[in-house]
């Protein structure tokens, strides 16, 4: 069944046509990688799914409704969340504070009641604690829990994001190059969460550049190049596609 | 860990409501009181106005115009058109609400020195308007304002309004403690910290930059309407530019995202000009040159940075 589907979907930059035309359907349940060079799109592409941009043209359905240009908030209500490939991490906040933000709309946020501290606030509070607590400990960081965001490393930031972005239980989870930056043994780390993560029913759409990673974790790989589609399949036709072949070294004895 | 939290949040409530308490019988004579009474009404603008900049990250440089705007709709709706005094203040809550309201959509799109730049003018407009309208203000010459008055009760004693101001602040830091912490608040602080991760996590960003805008306004007023009344004379420049700056000095040098902090800042910031000469003579300076010293030497401000200091000194 299809989760997301994206329709001639387009963005241009002034004169910079950044995506053009993209036609793919994301498959609930699955795990998509999005690969391509370096300004193919890959993030322009993310960007417009989760609502950061609005598309020049084209449309996106989540579940058969049509999100196209809808903002981020109101597309993280129908469950879209994604992480950053620049980190957008609260430094003004706790790291377990970070992870109760993304439960957010699981949270009473009445004015009235919040000004009051309402008992019904008390318990909202505590359940988005312990919500967080919990996914604190699931991605690894139990030994952060109450320290503050300034005081971590850069592959634990990483970590916080995705469990702030599944605090939200979103039916989609966008991971915007989740191991740029990481170790061999934190880049391993990560490729099990995002089976974890499918394994529990999340669709995920990552980018990524380390290829084992993707090759190993996705279902189905869309590979873009200059805003447009150069193939897409398993990753094992990918991996012998001509087409992929040469734009990742550089083109072969003939050009078309 | 549930218990430590409330007695994180209402153990400081408990201290300024005990230290409010006890004040008075320190306070020699009337001078100290007009003192205690002045800053625990800055402190209240303090207080709304750290929600915004403090915890939402955004600058207000025009504050005192809701402040002006508070205290002249409670002077001019009591003594120019005799409506009863709680009636003024409520009338000029909700007026400077809705002025608020309708200001924060385009201002508040605005980021950084446009900010700045846009709540400045705002100021600046409101004062302009007090100058102007003789008729209903006195323009630059002031008007007098009657006392303050309920149920045929009067607050006319220096212990009453002390009363009225340490009661009201008590309130405004409990509200703005409880407000904190929620869902609410963490978004506000969310606004601050990176917008496009918080609206990514479901908060309509725009809509909680305008409540806290308007939140702070309705704050800024209140103390105004009380200041009106407590002082019994309105001036234009209580809207001036200076006034918002002296607002925002506080709010620095008590210490950004710290409610206790706007307190501290503004109760320092009233109180030494009025015992130091010195002070008082170079009131601009000093204003400026604590704010140069604050964010050289003290970037977090005066209480987050003692809380590190002694959470950082060997035991």
């Amino acid at each position: 069944m299809s989760l997301l589907e994206i329709n001639g979907l387009s963005k241009s930059f002034g004169g910079v046509h950044a995506v053009q035309n993209l036609e793919y359907t994301v498959e609930s349940g699955k795990v998509h990688s999005i690969i391509g060079p370096n300004g193919a799109g890959k993030t322009t592409l993310f960007n417009m799914v989760t609502g950061v941009y609005a598309p020049t043209s084209g449309k996106t359905h989540l579940n058969g409704r049509d999100i196209t240009g809808l903002p981020a908030y109101k597309l993280a209500a129908l469950g879209i969340s994604r992480s950053f490939q620049n980190l957008q991490v609260f430094f003004n906040m706790t790291v377990l504070e970070n992870v109760m933000v993304g439960a957010h709309l699981h949270c009473r946020r009445g004015f009235l009641e919040s000004l009051l501290h309402t008992p019904s606030i008390s318990r909202s509070n505590d359940g988005a604690r312990r919500r967080a607590t919990e996914l604190l400990e699931w991605v690894g960081l139990e030994a952060y829990i109450t320290a503050h965001t300034d005081s971590l490393p850069y592959g634990a930031l990483k970590r916080m994001e995705i469990a702030r972005a599944l605090a939200s239980d979103p039916k989609l989870l966008l991971l915007d190059e989740p191991a740029a930056g990481l170790n061999n043994i934190e880049t391993q780390e990560i490729d099990k969460l995002i089976q974890q993560i499918s394994d529990n029913g999340v669709t995920v759409i990552l980018v990524e550049h380390d290829m084992r990673l993707v090759m190993g974790v996705s279902d189905h790989i869309l590979v873009l190049e200059h805003g447009q589609k150069l193939a897409e399949g398993t990753a094992g036709e990918i991996r012998k596609n001509p087409d992929v072949i040469a734009a990742y070294l550089g083109g072969t004895a003939e050009t078309n | 860990m549930k218990r430590s939290t409330v007695a994180s949040r209402y153990g400081g409530v408990f201290v300024l409501a005990a230290i409010i308490a006890i004040l008075p019988l320190f306070l020699a004579n009337s001078f100290y009181f007009d003192v205690a009474i002045n800053s625990g009404i800055a402190a209240i603008v303090c207080v709304g106005l750290n929600l915004l900049i403090g915890y939402a990250g955004q600058i207000s440089l025009g504050h005192a115009g809701f402040f002006a705007l508070g205290a002249y709709s409670s002077a001019i709706l009591t003594d120019n058109y005799g409506w009863p005094p709680v009636a003024s203040l409520i009338m000029g809550l909700l007026a400077v609400a809705t002025l608020a309201f309708l200001i924060a959509r385009p201002i508040l799109r605005l980021r950084g020195h446009y900010l700045a730049m846009a709540t400045l003018g705002m100021g600046i407009i409101i004062s302009i308007v007090l100058n102007q309208e003789v008729n209903l203000t006195g323009g630059p010459d002031g008007m007098p304002v009657s006392a303050f008055s309920a149920l045929g009760w009067e607050a006319n004693s220096d212990l009453t309004w002390y009363w009225i101001v340490g009661g009201s602040l008590i309130t405004t830091v409990w509200l703005a403690l409880n407000l904190i912490d929620s869902a609410v608040g963490r978004a506000l602080r969310a606004v601050h910290g990176s917008e496009v991760a918080a609206q990514v996590a479901g908060i309509d960003t725009t809509r909680y930059k305008i409540l806290i805008f308007v939140v702070s306004g309705i704050m800024a007023a209140y103390a105004g309407s009380l200041f009106a009344h407590y002082t019994g004379f309105l001036t234009p420049s209580e809207a001036g530019f200076f006034r918002s700056i002296e607002f925002v000095t506080m709010v620095v040098l008590g210490g950004m995202a710290s409610v206790f902090g706007s307190v501290i800042g503004a109760v320092i910031l009233t109180a030494l000009p009025q015992f130091l000469t010195v002070f008082h003579d170079y009131e601009h300076v000093m204003f400026g040159l604590i704010m140069m010293l604050t964010m050289i030497f003290m970037p977090k401000g005066l209480l987050p940075s003692l809380r590190n200091w002694i959470n950082k000194r060997p035991l």
